[in-house]
């Protein structure tokens, strides 16, 4: 049973009806300088269940997520917890009436404990003495009574993501939250943790808590979820009570209003032509291990190979290694040449393309207008200079054809960067990668945290590419991604590559297995 | 008048409003009258001698400020400006009074020596930080102190003329072919009066040239955009293939060689000095850091910045006789200093917003609502997660 | 919900087992010994008993005391999220306020004076940084420049028509701090009796090590001023705020993470203002610790100690003790600047250097660190020869002595440096 409207105050479904209302989100409208977030949300939730909020990136989950945490205040509507309205002007208030987040991107600071990340703001202690052994004992308490076990002393930084998300939500317990928010939990987790992320939050709701969180991953969504509320474009369009009556179609339908994109390649192109290879590549972290442990492998002209595992086992340093920003040892071959000694400025020049996994952080310089972003990388390269000058024509008639071809949505090439979407901004990146003609093309994330009309476009660049002779290495925390365009799946953990799999015959399941260590081999 | 360009007058304009509001308030609570002894500043500086001696003060002023421009683009501060052209015209005015050559080569010749000195000095800075990971701006300034230590010793020691009496430490004044002629003649050529006394020094072509130079190097080159770059976002300069070492030496070269200039304009063309001593203006590379905060690190800003300084300091220097303290000048460019940076910081963050805005709006974007949902990145200049180290500040 | 596989190697690997001399207690102590053996040989070489008195100890401590508040001032500021350029700029209205008060109202009332005169630049500077977002370092530099500015105006209103005073000095505080000598240890007195003054006697001795040590000892426990006892106070003080209170933590927060800490409900701009009020506070008593020294305010007093306080906070990787031991370095060296033959004393610390680089040497050949051998002999051999060649330096060389050693001491100290993982970023309401 779907209702195609928002539905807040209607009786609910055959599921629902025995628990109270926990959260109530009336009419919630939410603007930032420029765009509407939120444009009259309605959410209810009930006490005791499972609650999944879908949507597409940038459909307004997170901020309606914020609002209800009081970490910024609503334009307009009204919130409703347990009953009562509520005004929430910092997340202290939401903190006081049971309310807790996981945020999406983990807030805990590297450099600190875990049991300072988890007691702050709420300090055991007096005033001017704050009391660790107090600290200590109420976290062993807690991880004894919810079984999520963490060393109080380690410092967060030492931590893998799973035990991150394991703090974020001891913090949550700790204040003794009834409500639990989560923003995209799965993102960062293998097919197996999500079932025990899961497992776990249910034993919570069985206690009577209520959880809440936010997904774009359908199968996931109608497999642990007791209600769905769909959003898109920053509005409720859809109230499900009961998951089983929908099919993923349906749910798509309403999530994006057409089916969602797939990432499935068509017929092989695949040549035995290698264009890069490296051979036993291995590099050293700054705390002196082997973060890439002998590392070899081959990417031909016309293939698409997919390096798969958990965040932090040297995908990035494998990334890094090949561009020239980590040093390694072990041979790195360009169509044939030894470029390992060779510096990133050499390496790019001859044709390794990138796209960086974090494009705020050093795929694109914000404060740059469009041309000057899209000269990012090829600064030293015609039509964007000649000699030691820029050359402003030719880069600005460039980057106009990047917009163009790359369906980049700007008002003009001389606006800086960041007034573009997400979506827009990662278009700007895959399309001046392409232009460059790379020989081989290091993808990084390339659709991560994009809506899903740029996913659709750059995963037609990439299968394009693909045909017409580029070798990419395609790293990807999303594993239908990985699947679907892969010609051939490596998996790396800690540092090594541990299996080469058919991506044809490999399941979610199994790849997950495989990238915690659980099973290991070739298929 | 564009109207760009009236908007961004009003960052500063506010700032200079604020700021004679400070002052008057000092003035009050000092017990004076603000409005008379700001009508005095003006009577000051209301005449053709007054503009003259400003622009002539002006101009080591602006070349002090485009000096740590080129490193404050690149995030790389040197506050050691000070030590720097200390030691860069003690030098050039020795070895510029120890040569003799034709005008033609005496004068590049000061030039070379005070930016290699200049440039060498800052260098230590730019190798212990890629070496050993020094932090800068401590850096700098420790070898401010050190120059200015090095320069009084070389000078007592060294370089002091020995034949001019021992009394007062200075160098030897360099000949006629290291000094430039004032422009008066070129000035009164097309008709313009100075007056009787009034000398409009050679320098200032040197200074506009250093400015279009600035200009050029940073807006059209290669390096000016790696430059650019490097302070805008390092890492991104980094995986673009930017060596960050390279940039930090080449840069604080520069930064350092222009710093070397600063003290050229007195050495080479103010009749008073042509000589480097005790006498010799200290603190011009300090002062230059407000010026090149004050024009925001471009080329014209920097002049202006350096003519409204150059007009504060000529301005307050007669209150004296209204008993009105001159130090109020200080207090004036000191406050018009700290409020035009809170000014510009608010007027870019209003910019910004409106420019996200009009992008949203012009492109009709399909996704309006996608707005600042966590992973779309729209709308902050600094992007999603600001973790911007300043180059050459990791310590 | 065990997510990570526990890497097993990690798990049963045996702790590492270290020789005695790698264990870092013994290797702190052992290094302790050779720094003593080195400065008492070089004491002995060079025939200048002062390289290592009380006297020189007791100015040292002096002279570091407002370097080492600037360094604390540093270290709470940058621990709370602010890059502090701008002590220099409140260690001078730390000045001018204590130059005031202490002469109106006396000694105490100095150190108050400073402490307020430096949080109003401290809050200045928090309201640029904090609540405009203006890059850390412009606006320090900004607060650099208007500082000298605001205490020139001031001096000028207030010391310009009084007996003693000047636009650049102030007439002089009216009475005198008071000291402290520890009893028995350095002979101070107990109620009423002077005690016997143990390590003098053992200072005199001249023997090897030990009255070097003594001398340490005597210098920093006799006629100690009480507000340098104040700042070595302030140390334990500032170290048991930020590690051992819920207000400790959030300050810290506000530096390492400050969404996180606003995800919680903490207020990120309040930890940030009362970083840099406690800052300035801290900056401001510097500044009053050198008007106490000179007994007046005097114009450019300050000389660079701000900026020399950041780098010892560097020096000290930005912990407390480490920042006290880099203002003591510091001290030292200036200390011995003002000695009564300063030039001789510089060159002893040369020869000190030299041999102290032997020692090194002799470790690295030890240790068979065969690359570094070479560039190691080069510098010990290049300072044996300044030793021997230069000639005693004059006063102007004698006066860069601090801030060479300082250069130095940054430049070969701890390269892993921990800045705060999020100071000098403009934080607002929505940043991740």
């Amino acid at each position: 049973m779907v209702s195609s409207e928002a539905t807040g105050n209607e009786p609910p479904g055959e599921a629902g009806r025995e628990h109270p209302v926990a959260i109530q989100l009336t009419d919630i409208v939410k603007r930032f300088p420029g765009v509407i977030a939120n444009d009259g949300v309605n959410l209810t939730v009930r006490k005791g269940t499972i609650h999944a909020i879908v949507g597409e990136n940038g459909a307004g989950k997170s901020t309606l997520m914020k609002t209800l945490y009081g970490a910024h205040k609503p334009n307009e509507g009204t919130i409703t917890v347990d009953g009562e309205h509520r005004e929430f002007s910092s997340p202290k208030d939401a903190i006081a009436v049971g309310i807790g987040m996981v945020f999406q991107h983990f807030m805990l600071a590297d450099n600190l404990s875990v049991w300072e990340n988890i007691v702050l703001g709420d300090e055991p202690g007096r005033r001017f003495r704050l009391d660790v052994a107090e600290a200590h004992q109420r976290l062993e308490a807690l991880g004894e009574s919810f079984g999520l076990r963490v060393d109080p002393d380690a410092l967060i930084g030492s931590l893998g993501v799973g035990e991150k998300q394991r703090v974020e939500i001891l913090k949550v317990l700790y204040r003794g939250a009834s409500i639990l928010i989560l923003d995209e939990p799965t993102a960062v987790l293998v097919p197996q943790e999500v079932d025990e992320l899961f497992a776990s939050l249910r034993d919570l709701v069985s206690n009577d808590a209520t959880v809440i969180f936010i997904s774009h991953k359908l199968d996931e969504v109608l497999k642990h979820a007791d209600a769905i509320t769909v959003i898109r474009r920053g509005k409720t369009v859809g109230e499900v009570p009961d998951p089983s009556t929908v099919t993923p179609s349906e749910l798509a339908e309403l999530m994006v209003g057409s089916e969602l994109p797939t990432p499935e390649t068509r017929e092989s192109t695949v040549t035995d032509t290698p264009a890069l290879e490296l051979r036993h590549v291995t590099a050293r972290g700054d705390d002196g291990r082997d973060v890439l442990d002998d590392v070899s492998l081959t990417v031909h002209r016309g293939e698409i190979v997919g390096i798969a595992g958990v965040e932090g086992n040297g995908q990035s340093e494998l990334v890094n290694a090949i561009v020239g920003l980590h040093h390694a040892t072990g041979e790195i071959l360009l169509d044939g040449t030894d470029v390992s000694g060779w510096s990133t400025a050499e390496r790019r020049g001859r044709g390794i393309g990138y796209i960086a996994e974090d494009r705020g952080k050093d795929g694109l310089v914000m404060p740059f207008s469009l041309w000057e972003n899209a000269a990012l990388g090829h600064q030293r390269q015609e039509p964007y200079s000649k000699g030691p000058w820029i050359d402003r024509s030719g880069a600005r008639s460039q980057t106009a054809e990047i917009v163009d071809q790359f369906d980049v949505r700007t008002p003009g090439i001389d606006v800086p960067v960041f007034t573009l979407s997400g979506g827009n901004q990662q278009k700007l990146v895959v399309g001046r990668e392409m232009t460059s003609e790379p020989t081989a093309l290091l993808a990084a994330h390339p659709t991560r945290g994009v809506d899903v009309g740029a996913q659709a476009v750059i995963w037609d660049i990439l299968r394009n590419a693909r045909a017409e002779g580029l070798a990419t290495l395609l790293i990807s925390a999303d594993l239908e991604e990985l699947i679907g365009l892969s010609d051939r799946l490596l998996v790396m953990l800690r540092g090594g590559i541990v299996a080469e799999l058919d991506p044809t015959t490999v399941t979610p399941q199994d790849l997950g297995s495989y990238m915690t260590g659980a099973r290991a081999g070739t298929t | 008048m564009s109207r760009k360009f009236l908007r961004a007058l009003i960052a500063p304009v506010s700032a200079a409003v604020a700021a004679v509001v400070i002052s008057s308030i000092a003035l009050l609570i000092a017990g004076k009258d603000p409005i008379e002894a700001f009508r005095e500043m003006w009577k000051t500086i209301d005449s053709t001698q007054s503009v003259t001696i400003i622009i002539n003060n002006a101009v080591p002023l602006y070349i002090s400020g485009v000096a740590v421009a080129i490193g404050f683009k690149m995030n790389l501060f040197n506050i050691g400006s000070n030590g720097q052209y200390l030691l860069a015209a003690l030098i050039a005015g020795w070895a510029g009074a120890e040569v003799s050559l034709p005008p033609l080569l005496h004068v590049p010749f000061v030039f070379l020596v005070a930016m290699v000195v200049g440039g060498s000095w800052a260098l230590i800075a730019a190798i212990l930080n890629v070496t050993r990971n020094v932090n800068v701006v401590i850096s700098t300034i420790m070898l401010n102190y050190i120059a200015i230590g090095l320069s009084a010793f070389l000078l007592s020691e060294l370089f002091r003329d020995e034949e001019n009496g021992g009394l007062v430490a200075q160098t030897k004044e360099m000949p006629a072919s290291a000094q430039l002629p004032p422009l008066n003649a070129l000035f009164e050529w097309f008709g313009f009066n100075f007056g009787e006394g009034v000398e409009l020094y050679g320098f200032l072509p040197f200074a506009i040239a250093l400015g279009i130079g600035y200009y050029i190097l940073l807006n059209r080159s290669r390096f000016g955009y790696d430059l650019r770059l490097s302070g805008s976002n390092p890492e991104a300069a980094l995986s673009s293939g930017v060596n960050p070492k390279k940039m930090v030496l080449i840069t604080l070269f520069m930064s350092g060689a222009v710093a070397g200039m600063i003290g050229l304009p007195y050495l080479m063309a103010d009749p008073d000095f042509h000589k480097y001593g005790d006498a010799f203006p200290t603190g011009l590379g300090f002062t230059g850091l407000g010026i090149a905060l004050l024009g925001r690190n471009n080329p014209a800003g920097i002049a202006a910045a350096a003519i409204v300084w150059a007009t504060i300091e000529r301005a307050t220097q007669r209150l004296g006789p209204i008993g009105v303290p001159p130090e109020i000048g200080r207090i004036l460019a000191g406050s018009f200093l700290l409020v035009a940076v809170i000014a510009y910081e608010v007027a870019k963050r209003r910019n910004d917003a409106a420019a996200t805005a009009a992008a949203a709006q012009a492109t009709h974007d399909e996704r309006l609502a996608a707005g600042d949902d966590d992973d779309t990145g729209r709308g902050s200049p600094d992007g999603p997660t600001p973790t911007a180290t300043p180059a050459g500040g990791e310590r | 919900m065990s997510v990570i596989i526990p890497n097993e190697e990690e798990a049963n690997a045996d702790p590492v087992v270290r020789a005695w001399h790698e264990r870092p207690h013994w290797r702190i102590f052992l290094w302790t010994v050779v720094g003593v053996a080195v400065m008492s040989t070089a004491r002995l070489l060079s025939g200048n008993d002062d390289l290592t008195s009380s006297g020189t100890f007791g100015v040292a401590l002096r002279t570091a005391a407002p370097v080492a508040l600037a360094g604390l001032s540093g270290l709470v500021a940058e621990r709370s999220g602010t890059i502090n350029i701008g002590i220099e700029g409140m260690m001078v209205m730390g000045t001018i306020f204590a130059g005031w008060w202490g002469w109106e109202f006396g000694p105490w009332m100095a150190i108050v004076g400073g402490i307020f005169g430096g949080i109003l630049g401290g809050l200045l500077m928090s309201l640029a940084t904090t609540t405009f977002g203006v890059n850390h370092i412009v606006a320090g530099v900004a607060i650099n420049l208007l500082a000298p500015g605001v205490a020139r105006f001031m001096a000028n209103e207030l010391f310009t028509d009084v007996q003693g005073g000047s636009v650049t000095s102030s007439p002089g505080n009216s009475g005198d701090i008071g000291e402290f000598t520890v009893p028995f240890l350095s002979g101070g007195e107990l109620f009423g009796w002077t005690t016997p003054n143990i390590m003098e006697w053992l200072e005199d001795t001249g023997w090897f090590m030990i009255a070097d040590v003594a001398g340490f000892v005597l210098g920093v426990t006799s006629e100690v001023s009480w507000d340098v006892i104040l700042t070595v106070g302030l140390f334990f003080g500032i170290a048991y705020l930020l590690w051992s209170t819920p207000l400790g933590l959030r300050l810290r927060f506000a530096g390492e993470r400050p969404s996180a800490a606003d995800s919680l409900g903490v207020n990120v701009h309040l930890m940030r203002y009362t970083g840099m009020a406690i800052s300035g506070g801290l900056a401001g008593m510097g500044g009053a610790v050198l008007v106490l020294f000179a007994n007046r305010y005097q114009e450019d007093q300050v000389a660079g100690r701000g900026f020399l306080g950041l780098a010892t906070m560097i020096f000290g990787n930005w912990m407390p003790l480490g920042t006290a031991a880099g203002a003591g370095l510091f001290g030292y060296a200036q200390g011995i600047t003002l000695r009564t033959n300063p030039g001789e004393l510089v060159r002893a610390l040369v020869l000190a250097a030299a041999l102290g680089l032997l020692v090194v040497l002799a470790w690295i050949v030890y240790t068979q660190n065969w690359r570094a051998v070479v560039p190691m002999t080069a510098i010990t051999l290049v300072t044996f020869w300044a030793y021997f060649a230069a000639t005693e330096p004059n006063n102007q060389l004698v006066f860069v002595t601090p801030y060479v050693v300082t250069l130095i001491a940054v430049s070969v100290g701890a390269q892993r440096l921990r800045p705060p993982a999020e100071e000098g970023i403009p934080w607002f309401k929505g940043m991740q």
